[in-house]
């Protein structure tokens, strides 16, 4: 793979309808080589539809996506045999154990027991679960049926690795951890695309991230990038006893404010004065008679960023 | 943009097929004694009542194990090809969806379940192997068998155990996982007791409608077609039309069987 070509994309917005709804509207990205990229964005945003596709496991009904110089729909062989896929769930071979999971992977892949077996040793080793590498799948926790996914996934080599919400459902430690093994692979120089709706997690490992939402880019850039381009100022979110867009225009008028935005009861206040704005708009607020129930602080971050462009918060 | 001819180790696809077989004789391996218990149970304790305690009490003439052997031997074969494919086929897509490593095997995907049918039918031999000495040993001396129709023999049990492989790739994979149960009242039940498994089809010039209703159950040309190759001298559909018939019926349900196969498997 050569120069700034895409390792992973995908143009003219492939579609995939899901019943009624199209789980994917339009999506033109390009993941370059090397690069670490975050897919970010709520429950059904279309991300598992996108790796879905790019994985060769759904098929657009328009558009095309291409993975290492392959398209996914006519070449799909050649696309697998260039990908490694974490899935959102663990899914091991449960009548297999640990270590033969990752033997049979590598054979379907056309790899000898003489070369992965020393492969999946190693593999196991650096994740951590060298000691379950005889055990049932199902006597693995969570966390190590993840590890051995990444591990599956690494097995043969892949040059790009897609890994779907791989940290959902992790206790914060094992998650850590994860961070650091995806960091090291990234460090190896491989591309990798990932799903989350951690705010976090997109910004600490991420090159790029596309911001997505209902089938739709929103935003594509690096994490700094992205946090600069959020609305100025922290974001106050407060939920009032009343229609929010009834006090728009009077919290608008108070000093420091940016930006307002009602939606139903919920009102979104940018501030350059930080908390500071919270006393005057309770007070203006309630001058017209809605007083406020609970009240959220936000520093500008993407998530910020998302809120701004989504009207809506990732979880 | 790497140029797909460059790459790396391009993957053989017979490699990758006997890497999947290899997989499912593993698992087989593992689970054959529960594999074996739950596929030739039935066909064992018809053999018990049938073969051996009904013909003690002379309510069955001697003649009728030499038909009924060659109809149990069809159902070992028949049931278990059903059973290796249909049940990992509903769990695999409808629970723990583990099937995915395969899925994303450098081959196209109708390679994947087109090894599963293979495994499939040579697990529907393997019952049938198990089963014939027990059968032979509960029975004692069954007149008028024979093996020297082993070219036959061999295209019956190849076409019937691919028949009834593929209805299992169909049935495993069309089937929601809740109506599994269903699958063998409904389907399963009356393919064996109207399969002429237990009664060759000739029999049933005594109940002509009945004789021509069956026509439509596959299981009626395994039984039949068994009978014309272990067991010559009970009249039998000719072999020449269990061929054909099996033949398209193969075609038939590997058609379906593929499709559905794929549907599922890529959304």
């Amino acid at each position: 793979m050569g120069g700034a070509s895409a390792s992973a994309g995908m143009q003219g917005g492939a579609g995939v309808p899901r019943g009624e709804i199209v789980a994917l509207e339009s999506l033109d990205l390009e993941v370059r080589d090397g690069e670490f990229f975050g897919l970010l964005g709520p429950n059904g945003a279309g991300k598992t539809t996108t790796i879905g596709i790019l994985t060769t496991r759904v098929k657009p009904t328009s558009g095309t996506a291409v993975v290492g110089g392959a398209d996914v729909a006519s070449q799909s062989v050649q696309v697998r045999q260039r990908i490694g896929v974490v899935p959102q769930r663990p899914n091991p071979d449960r009548s297999l154990n640990a270590i033969e999971n990752l033997l049979f992977h590598a054979a379907y892949f056309g790899i000898p027991a003489a070369t992965s077996l020393p492969r999946a040793n190693q593999l196991l080793d650096q994740l951590g679960i060298s000691d379950k590498a005889y055990a049932k799948v199902d006597e693995m926790s969570g966390g190590q049926q993840q590890r051995l996914m990444i591990a599956r996934a690494l097995i043969h080599e892949p040059q790009v690795i897609f890994l779907d919400e791989p940290t959902v459902g992790l206790d914060p430690q094992t998650r850590l951890s994860l961070w650091e093994i995806l960091r090291q692979l990234h460090g190896q120089g491989r591309t990798i695309v990932m799903t989350t709706h951690y705010m976090e997690e997109a910004d600490k490992l991420c090159d790029r991230i596309a911001i997505v939402d209902r089938g739709q880019l929103l935003e594509l850039d690096t994490p700094e990038a992205l946090k600069e381009r959020a609305p100025g100022g922290t974001l106050v979110e407060m939920s009032l006893s009343g229609d929010a867009s009834m006090v728009v225009d009077v919290v608008r008028a108070v000093e420091g404010v940016l930006r307002v935005e009602a939606q139903g009861r919920t009102l979104r206040v940018f501030s350059d004065r930080g908390g500071r704005v919270i006393s005057p708009v309770i007070q203006a607020a309630e001058d017209n008679g809605v007083s406020v129930t609970n009240i959220s602080l936000t520093e500008p971050s993407l998530e910020t960023l998302f809120v701004a462009r989504t009207g809506r918060k990732l979880d | 943009m790497t140029a797909i001819a460059a790459m790396p180790h391009p993957v053989r696809p017979s490699s990758v097929f006997f890497a999947l077989l290899r997989r499912d004789v593993r698992v087989a391996r593992k689970e054959l004694v529960f594999f074996l218990v739950r596929t030739t149970m039935q066909p064992l304790l018809f053999v018990i009542v049938f073969g051996y305690l009904l013909p003690k009490m002379n309510f069955v003439g001697r003649g009728y194990q030499t038909a009924l052997l060659p109809g149990i031997l069809a159902v070992s074969l028949s049931l278990s090809a059903i059973q290796s494919v249909a049940l990992p086929m509903v769990q695999d897509f409808g629970w723990t969806k583990e099937i995915e490593d395969r899925l994303l095997a450098p081959v196209p995907t109708r390679l994947i379940a087109a090894e599963k049918i293979v495994a499939g039918m040579i697990q529907g031999v393997l019952a049938a192997a198990f089963v014939l000495p027990i059968a032979r040993l509960v029975m004692g001396p069954i007149s008028g068998f024979t093996f020297s129709n082993v070219g036959e023999l061999a295209a019956i049990v190849v076409l019937g155990s691919m028949a009834f492989s593929s209805l299992g790739m169909w049935l495993g994979t069309a089937i929601a996982p809740q109506q599994i149960g269903l699958m063998f009242s409904v389907i399963i039940a009356p393919m064996l007791f109207f399969g002429c498994a237990y009664y060759p089809w000739r029999g049933l010039d005594a109940v002509p409608v009945m004789k021509y209703l069956v026509l439509v159950n596959p299981m009626v040309y395994v039984a039949e077609g068994m009978r014309g190759a272990l067991t010559p001298n009970v009249p039998h559909m000719p072999l020449a039309v269990v061929g054909v018939a099996l033949v398209v019926i193969a075609g038939f349900f590997w058609t379906l069987g593929m499709r559905s196969f794929y549907k599922r498997a890529i959304g």
